[in-house]
C-alpha cells in the first residue's frame, strides 16, 4: 500500500500532523501500537468495586498548558484551534482554581492572571520584583519557536538576573518537572515554552478530561478521510539509499511512503530504522499513584488545583536514587478546575521522580508491594498539605515508569523524551522526521503544534 | 469569476481558516496581517484553500501578493 505520508503513533502530535496532512488530500496513514489513542497524554478506565461504577483516570499531563480564552490573539492554544479547525467550545474548558509551589518556608501562588503571581513575588521576594520584572521581559520578547535555536542553560540565565537562590527553585520547580528531559536544569528555549504555557498562560482542562481532546483529533482526522490503524506497531522503517522508503508494521505488512513523520522517540525511532545512533535516553522517569475518593473534597479541605510541594530550600530535579524520591512532589486535585463542574468523587494525583531500573529489576510480588508503599507516601503527602482532608478511598491505582513503558513504548518510560531534541524534525534518513516530545515543543499544546508546524513545513510546504 | 466573486472566495476561506474574525468590516486597502489575527500558518491554510478549492497556485515568492484584500483580487483574478 503506498501513502502520501505514515504517521508513527496516534499521540497528540501524530493525529496533529495526520489532520493537518488530511485536510490538504494527502493520503495519510498512522499506525498506532496500543488500542487507545493519546500515547504520552492518554487515558484508562477502572472499576470501583462498592459501587461497579467505571472511573476514567488520565494520564500524562495533570492540565492542559498554555490556557487561552476564546480567540485570543496570538496565543499558542489558539493558533492550534484554528489550525485543526477545532472551534474552542468543543474543548470545553475548565480553568484551574490556583496553584501553589509549595516550599518549607515560602509558598507561591499562581492563576491564569499572571499579574496574581507578579503580586506573589513581589510580596515574599520584595527585593527581587524589579529582577523578576526584567526576566519575565525576556522572556516575553524571547522567540522560543526558533527551529534552529541551540541550548542554553536556564539556571545561567536566571542566575544573571535573580539573585536570590530560593526564588530561582520555585520559579523552576513546576517547569522542570512539567517538561525537561534533562535533570537539574532545562534548555533555555524549553523554558520560555514553560514559563509561557504555565505562568503567563495557565492551566485549564477540558471537561472529561485528556479524553475530550483525543477524541476531538481522531474525528477530524477521520472526517478528512484519514487512515488510523490500531494494534498496528512499527516494527521497522524502511530505508534505501538514505531515504526512507516506508515501513514494515509488527503484523508484518509493508506500506510504502516517502514521508514518515515519527513520534515514537529519537532513540526509538532511529533503533526502528536500524541505525545506531549516539542519541540518549532521558534519565527522568516518574510514578504516579492516584486516589479516588468517596466525595470531591470542600474549599476548606483541598482548594488548590496542583501543589508543587518540595520539603526543602533545593528543588532536586533529578533521576531518583531510591525507588521513588519523597522529597518533592506534584499533586494533582482535579476536581479544582471549574467549582461549577461538581465531580461525584474526590481525586488526587501525586506525581514523585522515580527509578526505573530499580522497578524493572523487581518480582512481581515485590513491584505489587513497592507500589502499595508509593501510595501510602503519596497519602502522607496529600495529609501533610491539607491535614483537613478527608481521604475515604474508594479506588486506588500507581503507575510506575515500567507500566509507561509498556503502554507507550518509550525507552525506559521517559515522559520527556531524550534529552537530545531535534527542533527542525530533521534525521539523517531523508524524508523521516521525528515530531512530538523529541522536537521539543512541551506539554499537549506543545506537541499539537509540533505535529502541525512539522506536517506544514514538509508535508505540505515542500511538495 | 469576475472580481466580486473572487473577492468572496477570498473572504470564505478568511472566515473558515479564522473563524473568530469578523471579516464583514475588512478594509480591502489595508493589510490583512494588520487588521486579522493571521500569521504564517493561517496564511498557508489561505493558499493551500485556494489550491483544494479552485485549482489556483501561489507559489511562495507571490505570498507578499495577497497582503491586502485588494491585491488578492487583483492577483487571483487572471487565474480563476
Amino acid at each position: 500500500m503506498n501513502y502520501d505520508a505514515i504517521v508513527i503513533g496516534a499521540g497528540m502530535s501524530g493525529l496533529a500532523a495526520g489532520i493537518r496532512l488530511a485536510m490538504f488530500g494527502k493520503k495519510v496513514c498512522v499506525l498506532e501500537k496500543h488500542t487507545i489513542a493519546g500515547g504520552l497524554n492518554s487515558y484508562y478506565q477502572r472499576r470501583i468495586k462498592e459501587t461497579k461504577e467505571i472511573a476514567q483516570f488520565d494520564v500524562g499531563l495533570h492540565a492542559l498548558t498554555n490556557f487561552a480564552t476564546k480567540g485570543e490573539r496570538g496565543r499558542p492554544l489558539t493558533k492550534m484551534l484554528k489550525q485543526l479547525r477545532i472551534p474552542y467550545g468543543d474543548l470545553n474548558l475548565c480553568p484551574q482554581s490556583y496553584s501553589v509551589i509549595d516550599f518549607p518556608d515560602k509558598k507561591l501562588r499562581f492563576t491564569n492572571d499572571f499579574e496574581f503571581l507578579r503580586n506573589e513575588v513581589h510580596e515574599k521576594f520584595p527585593h527581587q520584583i524589579d529582577a523578576f520584572n526584567k526576566l519575565v521581559e525576556k522572556v516575553v520578547a524571547f522567540d522560543e519557536l526558533d527551529l534552529n535555536a541551540g541550548y542554553m542553560s536556564s539556571r545561567e540565565v536566571l542566575g544573571n538576573y535573580l539573585s536570590d537562590a530560593l526564588l530561582i527553585e520555585m520559579i523552576l520547580a513546576p517547569l522542570l518537572i512539567y517538561g525537561s528531559a534533562w535533570e537539574k536544569d532545562m534548555d533555555f528555549n524549553q523554558f520560555v515554552i514553560m514559563f509561557k504555557s504555565i505562568y503567563l498562560e495557565g492551566f485549564s482542562r477540558p471537561k472529561g478530561g485528556v479524553r475530550t481532546i483525543i477524541d476531538k483529533l481522531i474525528s477530524r482526522f477521520k472526517e478528512e478521510g484519514g487512515e488510523l490503524k490500531f494494534r498496528h506497531g512499527v516494527e521497522e522503517i524502511l530505508t534505501k539509499d538514505g531515504k526512507a522508503i516506508g515501513v514494515r508494521t509488527t503484523k508484518g505488512e509493508e506500506l510504502f511512503s516517502s514521508k514518515i513523520f515519527s513520534s515514537a522517540g529519537l532513540p526509538e525511532t532511529m533503533e526502528l530504522a536500524k541505525k545506531d545512533t549516539s542519541h540518549q535516553v532521558g534519565q527522568m522517569t516518574f510514578l504516579e499513584a492516584i486516589c479516588l475518593t468517596k466525595r470531591a473534597p470542600t474549599k476548606e479541605e483541598f482548594e488548590p488545583t496542583i501543589v508543587f510541594y518540595n520539603n526543602s530550600e533545593k528543588y532536586h530535579y533529578e533521576g531518583a536514587k531510591d525507588f521513588f524520591d519523597t522529597r518533592s512532589a506534584v499533586v494533582c486535585c482535579p476536581n479544582n478546575y471549574d467549582p461549577e463542574v461538581k465531580d461525584v468523587h474526590g481525586c488526587f494525583r501525586v506525581t514523585f521522580m522515580a527509578n526505573y531500573e530499580k522497578f524493572k529489576a523487581l518480582e512481581r510480588s515485590a513491584y505489587l508491594e513497592k507500589k502499595e508503599q508509593a501510595y501510602e507516601e503519596a497519602l502522607k503527602i496529600v495529609k501533610s498539605i491539607s491535614p483537613s482532608v478527608e481521604l475515604d478511598v474508594v479506588l486506588k491505582d500507581v503507575f510506575t515508569p515500567t507500566t509507561v513503558e509498556r503502554y507507550t513504548w518509550k525507552k525506559r518510560g521517559t515522559v520527556y523524551g531524550s534529552p537530545d531534541k531535534i527542533r527542525n524534525g530533521k534525521t539523517d534518513i531523508d524524508g523521516l522526521y521525528v515530531i512530538g516530545t523529541d522536537q521539543g515543543f512541551l506539554g499537549i499544546v506543545g506537541a499539537i503544534l509540533s505535529g502541525i508546524s512539522l506536517g506544514n513545513l514538509y508535508g505540505l510546504m515542500e511538495s | 469569476m469576475t472580481a466580486e466573486e473572487v473577492k468572496q472566495v477570498v473572504l470564505d476561506i478568511i472566515s473558515d481558516v479564522a473563524p473568530d474574525e469578523e471579516v464583514s468590516d475588512i478594509n480591502s486597502a489595508e493589510s490583512l496581517r494588520d487588521q486579522l489575527d493571521l500569521d504564517s500558518m493561517d496564511f498557508l491554510d489561505i493558499v493551500m484553500e485556494l489550491r483544494k478549492r479552485h485549482s489556483v497556485e501561489v507559489p511562495s515568492e507571490d505570498y507578499p501578493r495577497l497582503a491586502t484584500l485588494d491585491s488578492c483580487v487583483e492577483y487571483l483574478t487572471p487565474k480563476m
